[in-house]
């Protein structure tokens, strides 16, 4: 039997009137790298919320090892602490320093011990090059050292799968690089599960192992990025991928 | 004639100074426990009152919500809305009414009377405080699996009570100085002592000098503690950098540093190391 890490069945979500996701099917496996791309409004950030259980779905499930998470929201905690989430806006908490960030959730939500918890906090702190800026507070350090930061606090809680929304979009050009440095890292070094939405297509191209391609709330087209990117079936998708590929 | 007032007060305090001095102790003591049970009403208000209760929440959850809302609401309406010497007047000699035992101990319904009091206050200035955080502090909360109570304790309160500062200050000076309605009940404050003074001396002016300075001292000295305090939450302007080997802190201190200054050299150097 293979199970996914992550099924989601006809998934959609209408605002009052506004139908912004409409019978969404995908899946995610063990060490896939999906990119999700397509125009602005197409619904990207909000199937990923969706997932994350921050917007409730219309209709539709989300299958979490075969599990409905959407059913019965006792366990949203326990299901969202195994689904990172990493915000274009780094969210993170402006009342601790760097180290608390990455401390914080895995002491109070997976009661791991402090000095346990510090370790971990450290290790991950490393891994994005964030160690020496442990005492600094977030409206202290750079976008690109804060979007770092957020994923190392994502990491920290080892989820099974890190979720991505735009992570490079509120950054200016020169630290778009390192921040996108750390995720390829992570997909190829670590082999970390991730569904990425994002506008860098060197990085859709070159990295993930599977695109998605959204237009109007809908999965237009999705498959292996050499084929998207080389030949794809729908004319949208060409029109889109020629359109942003120019600028 | 000045000289008369100058003499005048010096001779009330030799003979009062420890009725003064005692009566600006009540007075403290009353309003600073009061401020701070007020506010843990205030806090607690606040994060009863934004538990999330949408249309997905179980319907007894959101009935039990929105009744508490209401009576929250109530509350702050009902102590914001009538004077507070009435509310000590009524509670005073209320409870008796209602308690077996009783109620009549000053201190005791002082307390309570202007800690509900701020309380009704300060609940809506931390539901305002709340609702002026960004949300995303709210979502980082939530994606990293934190609960409604989780998220508010570690971390919406703790930038929420940094931004409500003023207000906590505002009302614990208001509280210095309306704790001299508690004389309705007897409650001894710098106030009342003014009464029995020149009640017993008839040296109305003198007096009321004499307490015009003292509150005013009080009040200025509060400002200066809540000032520095308000400082303190605001944390350290810079931060000490961390070398990567073995994390122990460095001897120097860094300022935060503009973009593209040594600082992110540093930073630089680090990430070659690592790859
Ligand atoms: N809370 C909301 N209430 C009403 N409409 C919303 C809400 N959130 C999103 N929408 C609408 O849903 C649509 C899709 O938004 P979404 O943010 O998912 O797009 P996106 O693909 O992420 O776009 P972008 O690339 O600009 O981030 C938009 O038309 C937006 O106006
Ligand atoms: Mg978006």
């Amino acid at each position: 039997m293979s199970e996914h890490i992550l099924e989601v069945r006809h998934l959609s979500k209408t605002f009052g009137t506004h139908a912004v996701l409409k019978d969404i099917d995908f899946t995610v496996d063990k060490g896939d790298v999906t990119t999700i791309i397509g125009a602005s409004g197409s619904g990207k950030s909000t199937l990923l919320r969706c997932i994350n259980l921050l917007e409730t779905l219309t209709t539709g499930e989300i299958l979490f090892h075969g599990q409905d998470v959407t059913k019965g929201r006792i366990n949203a905690s326990s299901y969202r602490a195994k689904v990172g989430m990493v915000f274009q806006s780094f969210n993170l908490f402006n009342n601790l320093t760097v180290l608390s960030n990455c401390m914080i959730g895995q002491q109070k939500v997976l009661k791991i011990p402090k000095e346990e918890a510090h370790k971990r906090a450290l290790f991950y702190l490393s891994k994005v090059g964030m160690a020496p800026y442990i005492n600094a507070r977030p409206d202290q350090i750079s976008g690109g050292q804060k979007q770092r930061v957020a994923i190392a606090r994502a990491l920290a809680m080892e989820p099974e799968v890190l979720l991505f929304d735009e992570p490079t979009s509120a950054l200016d050009p020169e630290m778009v690089g390192e921040v996108l440095d750390v995720m390829k890292s992570l997909a190829q070094k670590d082999n970390m599960t991730m569904l990425v939405v994002t506008h860098e297509m060197s990085f859709a191209k070159e990295v993930s192992t599977h695109v998605v391609y959204m237009a109007d709330g809908l999965i237009e087209e999705e498959g292996d990025p050499a084929r998207i990117f080389t030949n794809p079936e729908s004319q949208r998708t060409r029109d889109f991928l020629k359109r942003i590929l120019q600028s | 004639m000045i000289t008369q007032l100058f003499s005048d007060i010096a001779g009330l305090w030799e003979k009062y100074s420890t009725v003064y001095l005692t009566g600006i102790a009540n007075t403290l003591i009353l309003a600073t426990t009061a401020t701070l049970i007020g506010c843990i009403i205030g806090f607690f208000c606040g994060i009863l009152q934004t538990i999330p209760c949408g249309p997905n929440e179980k319907l007894l959850k959101r009935i039990f919500l929105k009744i508490l809302r209401i009576l929250i609401r109530a509350y702050v309406e009902v102590f914001r809305g009538t004077p507070m010497i009435l509310q000590a007047v009524f509670i005073y000699y209320g409870m008796p009414y209602f308690f077996d035992v009783s109620f009549k101990n000053i201190w005791t319904v002082s307390i309570i009377v202007v800690s509900i009091n701020t309380g009704a206050y300060m609940a809506e200035s931390v539901r305002g405080g709340i609702m002026s955080i960004d949300p995303g502090q709210f979502e980082g909360a939530k994606a990293i699996g934190m609960n409604h109570w989780q998220t508010m304790l570690y971390v919406i309160l703790p930038q929420t009570l940094r931004n409500i500062m003023p207000q906590i200050g505002n009302n614990y000076i208001i509280n210095v100085k309306d704790t001299s309605v508690m004389f309705i009940i007897g409650f001894s404050d710098f106030f009342a002592v003014h009464k029995m003074v020149s009640g017993a001396v008839f040296k109305y002016f003198p007096s009321a000098f004499l307490e015009m300075g003292g509150y005013l001292c009080l009040t200025l000295l509060a400002s200066f503690l809540l000032r520095k305090l308000e400082k303190k939450l605001a944390g350290k302007s810079n931060y000490e950098l961390v070398t990567d080997d073995s994390l122990v802190m460095t001897a120097g201190t860094y300022s935060y540093p503009a973009e593209g200054s040594p600082f992110d050299e540093i930073n630089k150097d680090y990430k070659g190391g690592k790859s």
